[in-house]
């Protein structure tokens, strides 16, 4: 089964003899499930539990975050990175509806997340009482699983229910709303771990038949494609999948959630997918004859217009939740259930294959690319300094192997373009719901998911406002994160739209900043601002030697643009390389 | 509206906990889908409930995409689609007619018989007629009624169907999923 791997706290969860309140049970439930760290903001409805963590300070270390979407993105960070199921802490009312953007995208994302929230006690629900919120209402839709406690004799069985939902099959977000007299209640712990539910099937079962198809379209595929997704390293099958690939010798390219499965320096890596994708896997796409989907969802950003996308392909996609298969591309052979499983599986039939000629039909391609558009961006040699500039200098600075996190825009496409990746969850960044915002508390979640490793969070001027309040959990436990700014004093993404498709008309996308540096500075992150290319890699070295947080801030090019671009709704061949140049 | 789109009835088993009938809306509503009857009831198995949804579309693909996300709610245990080839389906409807209308019109035996209509309730001041049947049935008595008798109060259920097939799917697969977990606690 593909079950997110829970840490090893020891706890007995055998049955207590003496009843406790509903917040020691759930606290003890926590530590039950394997709970270290959880990301949190107290409030009326939700005191009782702060008051029993205070207990218990030395098993779970509860961060304090500065608002509460910062809670769910920084438990979406120590998820993605740690593989262990992030949980966030807040109170009713507003504490839950700020916690509602982070669930969303964790639900876009398979993020496995279990948010706690508080809520008004049980006699009053439905009242309108003071910060009462119909949060399993609002929440339902976003989550995998919704639930409302009202009793205390529930908490053990919801909580339990929660971790294996939230972490089982494609992993989601579950909401668990605690009713505060449920939190002060008393009862007798005794705490089983849930692994089977009757209505919840968490890995549909293999059809062999389907398998055995599979094998038999890339035993005879002369131009196959595979397209990686998240779901490979969410399946824990980044092996599996290598030796798949390596196997029948076919080359891949990977989602934006998919990136770091494989090392970017593979051979069979032809890069990234989609919108700003490279040009070679996106055009190949539509010339391939086979095309393997694997635990990717076939994201309007990747495929653009479905009329024109790989019509001439036969369709293998592997996937674990069987709603995808069929969803937005039309399959001819569907491979339900864990590819950890079903790739293996599949490879039994496998012939050995080559596929040296067609993988050489991609070269022309990527020398394009780089003359056209990358050399340009990673090497400029005059003019402002360039995001894609930054983005590789960090990486290289790494040793490609830091962690990347990201917000969303056009340093998102810079980022995911450009770092690079030798391990698996070295990135972060808000893929499906794309949540401006999500980058800096994402990164200090990432930063305890990881402790050892090197958080880089790419953020620029327009998303970093939008949770920069989280400097004060960064200063409140001196987390370690090198925050890069790639300042362009404007919403990049949206002006490059502009520019491209609304007459250059600039509505609203300007952004008058406040001095960066000063703000991190009060907050006791040590900063620096570079405008000039020869200071930038003094800055970087010195940021990645600084111990503790440290901002970097990189004036940009101001109208620097994102190239490849697929346009909006476009077909992958209409992929525009910019400043006038022709495929 | 178009004139080819297709009825089709959705049967979905459900644990019986609160808001799964919320968590199934959202999902007609998300892709603009109208519900056109609803029943819910206790199935044949114990805890497990039934529900019975109709809704007209125009393309099957549609409904295809639909069941699965249905099925994918963890509180659902399975969701699956027919139309009406495969059903048996019914519906009820109850007729609350003016006592001294239908007096004055004289012909009840030919509407009872014709419609078979059962009648429930006969007081001074009303007669209820209860009409089992296929949405068409139920509307044929009901215009007839309303323009020869005159209608006081009318009510329609929602479908409630079986399929003609003789799998019964729910028990099997349940059976299934308890086997297959016992065999996997077994293993380890």
């Amino acid at each position: 089964m593909n079950k997110v791997k829970q840490s090893s706290a020891v706890v007995s969860p055998a049955a207590e003899a003496e009843p406790i309140s509903g917040s020691e049970i759930l606290i003890r439930s926590l530590l039950a499930e394997g709970v270290e760290t959880i990301f949190g903001y107290p409030g009326g409805s939700i005191m009782p539990v702060f008051d029993a963590l205070y207990d218990h300070k030395d098993q779970i270390k509860h961060i304090l975050v500065r608002h509460e979407q910062g809670a769910v993105h920084a438990a979406q960070g120590y998820a993605r990175v740690s593989d262990k199921v992030g949980v966030a802490l807040v109170t009713s009312g507003p504490g839950a509806t700020n916690a509602v953007t982070g669930i969303t995208d964790a639900m876009m994302d398979s993020t496995p997340l279990v948010v706690i929230s508080g809520q008004v006690i049980s006699s009053l629900l439905g009242s309108d009482a003071f910060q009462e919120a119909d949060v399993i209402g609002i929440t339902q839709p976003i989550t995998k699983w919704a639930y409302q406690i009202r009793r205390v004799e529930d908490i053990p069985w919801a909580v339990s229910r929660a971790f294996h939902i939230a972490s089982s099959g494609r992993p989601g977000p579950v909401v668990l709303d605690l009713a505060k007299d449920a939190q002060v209640n008393k009862c007798i712990f005794d705490y089983q771990k849930t692994s089977f539910l009757r209505s919840y099937q968490p890995v549909p079962d293999m059809d062999e038949n389907q398998i055995r198809m599979a094998a038999e379209l890339i035993n005879d595929a002369r131009k196959p494609l595979a397209l990686v997704g998240q779901g490979v390293i969410l399946g824990h099958a980044e092996q599996e999948l290598i030796a798949f690939l390596e196997k029948a010798d076919i080359p891949f390219a990977s989602t934006i959630l998919g990136l770091s499965s494989v090392p970017t320096g593979h051979p069979l890596n032809c890069g990234m997918l989609g919108m700003h994708g490279n040009v070679a896997p996106n055009l190949k796409t539509n010339e391939c004859d086979v095309l393997i989907a694997i635990g990717m969802r076939f994201d309007d950003r990747v495929t653009g217009d479905l009329n024109t996308y790989a019509r001439q392909a036969k369709v293998i996609h592997f996937d674990i939740d069987p709603s995808e298969i069929d969803k937005n591309v039309k399959t001819t052979v569907k491979v339900v259930g864990d590819v950890k499983q079903t790739l293996p599986k599949v490879m039994e039939y496998m012939e050995k294959g080559s596929h040296r000629e067609w993988l050489a039909e991609f070269k022309p391609y990527d020398e394009k690319e780089y003359e056209c558009i990358i050399r340009n961006e990673l090497y400029p040699e005059s003019g402002p300094i360039k995001m894609g500039e930054v983005v590789n200098k960090v990486t290289e600075a790494t040793h490609n192997n830091a962690i990347c996190v990201t917000d969303v825009g056009q340093h998102q496409m810079m980022g995911t373009r450009y770092f690079k990746y030798t391990q698996s969850r070295s990135l972060v960044t808000s893929g499906g719901l794309g949540t401006m915002g999500f980058g800096l508390p994402a990164g200090i979640g990432a930063k305890y998911g990881a402790p050892d490793r090197t958080v880089c969070i790419f953020v620029g001027d327009g998303g970093l406002q939008m949770t920069i309040q989280e400097f004060g959990t960064i200063l409140e436990y001196g987390v370690d994160v090198k925050i890069i700014l790639l300042n362009n004093n404007y919403l990049g993404m949206v002006r490059q739209w502009q520019e491209l498709f609304f007459d250059e008309r600039y509505s609203e996308t300007h952004l008058k900043n406040p001095d960066f540096v000063k703000i991190a500075n009060a907050y006791n992150i040590s900063g620096r601002k570079v405008t000039k290319r020869e200071e930038l890699d003094g800055a970087i070295e010195e940021m990645l030697a600084h111990k503790g947080a440290y901002l970097l801030e990189v004036e940009v090019e101001a109208k620097g643009m994102v190239y490849p671009m697929i346009p909006s709704g476009g077909c992958v061949t209409d992929i525009m390389l910019g400043n006038g140049h022709k495929l | 509206m178009s004139e080819n789109r297709t009825l089709y009835t959705i049967t979905v088993f459900s644990e019986n906990t609160v808001g799964v009938l919320n968590q199934i809306t959202t999902i007609f509503t998300r892709r603009q889908l109208n519900i056109e009857t609803l029943s819910v009831s206790p199935s044949a198995i114990k805890g497990i409930h039934k529900f019975t949804i109709t809704t007209f579309s125009e393309s099957e693909e549609v409904i295809k995409k639909l069941i699965p996300l249905i099925d994918k709610r963890v509180d659902i245990l399975k969701a699956y689609y027919n139309t009406n080839e495969d059903l048996v389906h019914q519906e009820l409807a109850l007729y609350k007619l003016s006592t001294e209308k239908v007096l004055e019109h004289g012909s009840i035996e030919y509407l009872v018989r014709k419609y078979n209509v059962r009648i429930l309730e006969v007081s001074k001041d009303c007669v209820v007629f209860l009409k089992a049947g296929h949405y068409e049935e139920t509307q044929g008595l009901f215009e007839e009624l309303a323009e020869s008798i005159g209608v006081l109060q009318f009510v329609r259920s929602g479908r409630i169907a079986i399929t003609k097939s003789k799998v019964e799917r729910l028990s099997d697969m349940l059976a299934k999923r308890e086997r297959d977990n016992q065999e996997m606690l077994e293993r380890f």
